[in-house]
């Protein structure tokens, strides 16, 4: 039970709808349960892992501190399309902080990865959850 | 095999209840089972009594509410229920409001989880 | 790998993202909006001829039927919602929405 490989891919954008707020939501509680997480965060799905939003003016409570407390959920395997990050001209300085080593402390930001091992990791998978 | 089916869309304004609904019926004919459907975002809207849409277009809610009473486990979100203003009173009968947590345990228990949405 | 994708390629990239991602023996069926995809002589139509020289592509009958969509891609197969569980039975499958 605790050993099913479930991925999360996470294509639309941040704000513009509330699709990447509630999957993050569904992170914590598919880690919960010990399943082994995956996240990808794809196309527009990228920007929600840009440092720096800021929702206040919209008036918009927003998930950024949940982004940040990533690993502390125990959601660790965060992805980032490559191909994705360089269409919208970002880079790995731009994501954000998901979490800290333990036992270092060090920052922890998601891993940039590309289309192949992207694909190689889909094909491992048990389920596949599209937010 | 076992089916899980994730539904993130509200009735009628997407096609994503209906698509599920018919790939349901599909998947019980060919003799294997829904271990459960889950409502999420728009998708708690499904399950709402007091939906009346024209007599004679297909009423989603009493859907659900069919399969619900044969047996599936039909699951709507309490936070995005919450967030929507939906409450227990407010969902057909064969549907119920829980948390998460029945989403990891139907795909826990399934073998494919199938998502519609937008 | 069963790949679905929901959406009009004139409108949205699911299908353009979609295909990024194919592995071999993968297939792809195409729901809802996502059946224009299948149309012939459209200034989409060869993405969905580029992905037939590697992969089976399907298209949802209902969904065809609903939007008149008949003159097809030659290679793009028409299946029903028991088909689409017989993909299920042999493919894990995602969503691109």
């Amino acid at each position: 039970m605790a050993d099913k490989k479930v991925m999360i891919t996470v294509r639309k954008a941040p704000h513009g709808s509330i699709y990447v707020h509630e999957a993050i939501e569904v992170m914590f509680i598919v880690a919960s349960y010990g399943m082994n997480l995956s996240v990808v965060f794809m196309d527009d799905g990228v920007m929600a892992l840009k440092q720096g939003q800021d929702t206040k003016e919209l008036g918009i409570k927003g998930f950024m501190a949940s982004i940040g407390a990533l690993v502390d959920f125990e959601v660790e395997n965060v992805y980032v399309d490559k191909q994705s990050m360089l269409d919208r001209n970002l880079s790995e300085d731009d994501l954000v902080v998901i979490g800290e080593d333990e036992d270092t402390e060090e920052p922890i930001k998601p891993s940039v990865i590309d289309a192949d091992d992207i694909k190689r990791m889909m094909a491992e998978q048990d389920s596949l959850i599209s937010f | 095999m076992k089916f899980t089916f994730l539904i993130q869309e509200g009735p009628y304004n997407h096609e994503a209840s209906d698509s599920a609904y018919q790939l349901i019926q599909a998947v019980l004919r060919a003799g294997h089972e829904v271990r459960g459907i889950f409502f999420y975002h728009d998708g708690v809207y499904n399950v709402t009594s007091k939906m009346e849409p024209p007599q004679d277009d297909r009423h989603i809610a009493r859907r659900w509410s069919e399969l619900g009473e044969q047996g599936i486990d039909i699951v709507v979100c309490i936070a995005a229920a919450k967030r929507r203003g939906i409450s227990d009173d407010l969902c057909v009968p064969g549907t119920r409001i829980s948390g998460l947590g029945q989403l990891a345990k139907m795909a826990i228990e399934s073998d494919r989880v199938i998502t519609f949405g937008d | 790998m069963l790949h679905t994708v929901n959406k009009s390629p004139f409108s949205h990239n699911a299908l353009e993202s979609c295909l990024r991602f194919i592995n071999e023996g993968d297939v792809v069926l195409l729901t809802e909006d996502g059946v224009l995809a299948a149309m012939a002589e459209t200034s989409k139509s060869s993405m969905v001829k580029g992905v037939l020289a590697n992969h089976k592509v399907y298209a949802l009958q209902a969904d065809l039927k609903a939007r008149s969509v008949d003159a097809l891609i030659e290679g793009v197969e028409v299946i029903d919602y028991d088909g689409w569980v017989k993909l299920l039975e042999e493919h894990q499958t995602h969503a691109w929405l």
